[in-house]
């Protein structure tokens, strides 16, 4: 029994070391934030060769070689929009998953905005063209009807 | 009469919507124009392939529209251009090679088995120079121009037929 269990922890801790070395590499920081801005920044990049993965999930060597100028420039005391201008530099606006707020992309953040608004424009517009079509519906006669209710309530 | 009107926006709307999602789906998202177009050519010092003790930098580049090739000797794609950049230097076209991510020895058997057309082979085996030019996968070329401004770019395989019909005509329009 305890032979069985000594074989499987070993070949787990085998698969383990093996899966560390063949995907993506450990990295060590001493402080938590970095840790965090560390993930948070190789999660919203686009790997530039493989298209839908960001380069924190990819194996192939340019979002290696991308992962550790990141974590050198975190290293370095550098910004996050410090270190995605690099990158963008290089590599173009493709990598990123949020494309920033610039003159080229007012139309892609404006347009749902935009839609909004109209939307809300053209439902405000409705209302008050039935609500007016409402009012004039009343006829001559209904209201001539209306007005006798009115008196007839105020003279009980 | 406007809501009929408002009736039809919508599936108009609708098409063009639709038209448009379907005319992006046919664009491949591989051909995209490089970062660098337009802007200088990265600073750079490195060695040369042939000689260790030999450094140059980013004013090699300048005096004369010059064709940057990334290659390796990893590269199958890079193999299959060679005959290319073979007849793009006999056309008197000045050829820079960037050893991307390789060593010398077998970048130096790459040239010797399948040619040399490069005036100068910039050395990079760590891939620096390759990610200052944005580069994440060779064979890419770049077209620098006599005041060292990169004016294009392509990614992949040059065939012979890209020779023609772009890299000559680009050449021929920015010296």
């Amino acid at each position: 029994m305890a032979l069985i269990r000594i074989v499987t922890a070993a070949i787990l801790l085998a698969l383990t070391l093996s899966a560390a070395a063949g995907g993506i590499e450990l990295r060590e920081f001493d402080d938590p934030v970095l840790a965090q801005r560390y993930h948070d920044l190789t999660a919203s990049m686009r790997c530039p060769l493989c298209e839908n993965q960001a380069i924190g999930d990819s194996d192939s060597p340019i979002s290696g070689d991308m992962r550790e100028r990141v974590y050198q420039m975190l290293q370095d005391g550098r910004s996050d929009s410090e270190i995605v201008s690099h990158m963008v530099e290089r590599f173009g606006d493709y990598i990123l998953y949020n494309p920033r707020l610039e003159k080229r992309t007012y139309l892609l953040w404006g347009l749902p905005v935009g839609l909004g608004i109209l939307g809300f424009v053209l439902l405000m517009l409705i209302i008050r063209t039935r609500r007016k079509s409402s009012a004039k519906a009343l006829s001559a006669e209904e209201r001539a009807r209306l007005d006798a209710l009115i008196q007839r309530r105020r003279s009980s | 009469m406007s809501r009929r009107l408002l009736l039809l926006l919508l599936p108009v709307s609708f098409l063009l919507v639709a038209l448009f999602l379907y005319q992006r789906l046919q664009h491949d998202p591989a051909q995209r124009d490089s970062a660098l177009m337009a802007r200088e050519f990265p600073a750079f010092e490195a060695t040369t392939l042939r000689d260790e003790q030999q450094t140059v930098d980013q004013s090699l580049l300048k005096g004369e529209v010059t064709l940057v090739n990334v290659w390796g000797e990893w590269c199958p794609a890079c193999k299959q251009e060679m005959p290319q950049l073979l007849e793009l230097a006999d056309q008197g076209i000045r050829m820079v090679g960037v050893n991307y991510r390789d060593t010398r020895e077998k970048g130096m058997s790459f040239l010797n088995q399948y040619g040399d057309p490069f005036e100068m082979n910039i050395f990079d085996p760590e891939g620096s120079l390759g990610f200052d030019l944005g580069v994440y996968g060779a064979p890419e070329t770049f077209l620098v121009d006599a005041e060292g401004i990169i004016r294009y770019h392509h990614k992949g395989y040059i065939s012979p037929q890209d020779v023609s019909e772009r890299i000559l005509p680009e050449v021929a329009k920015w010296r």
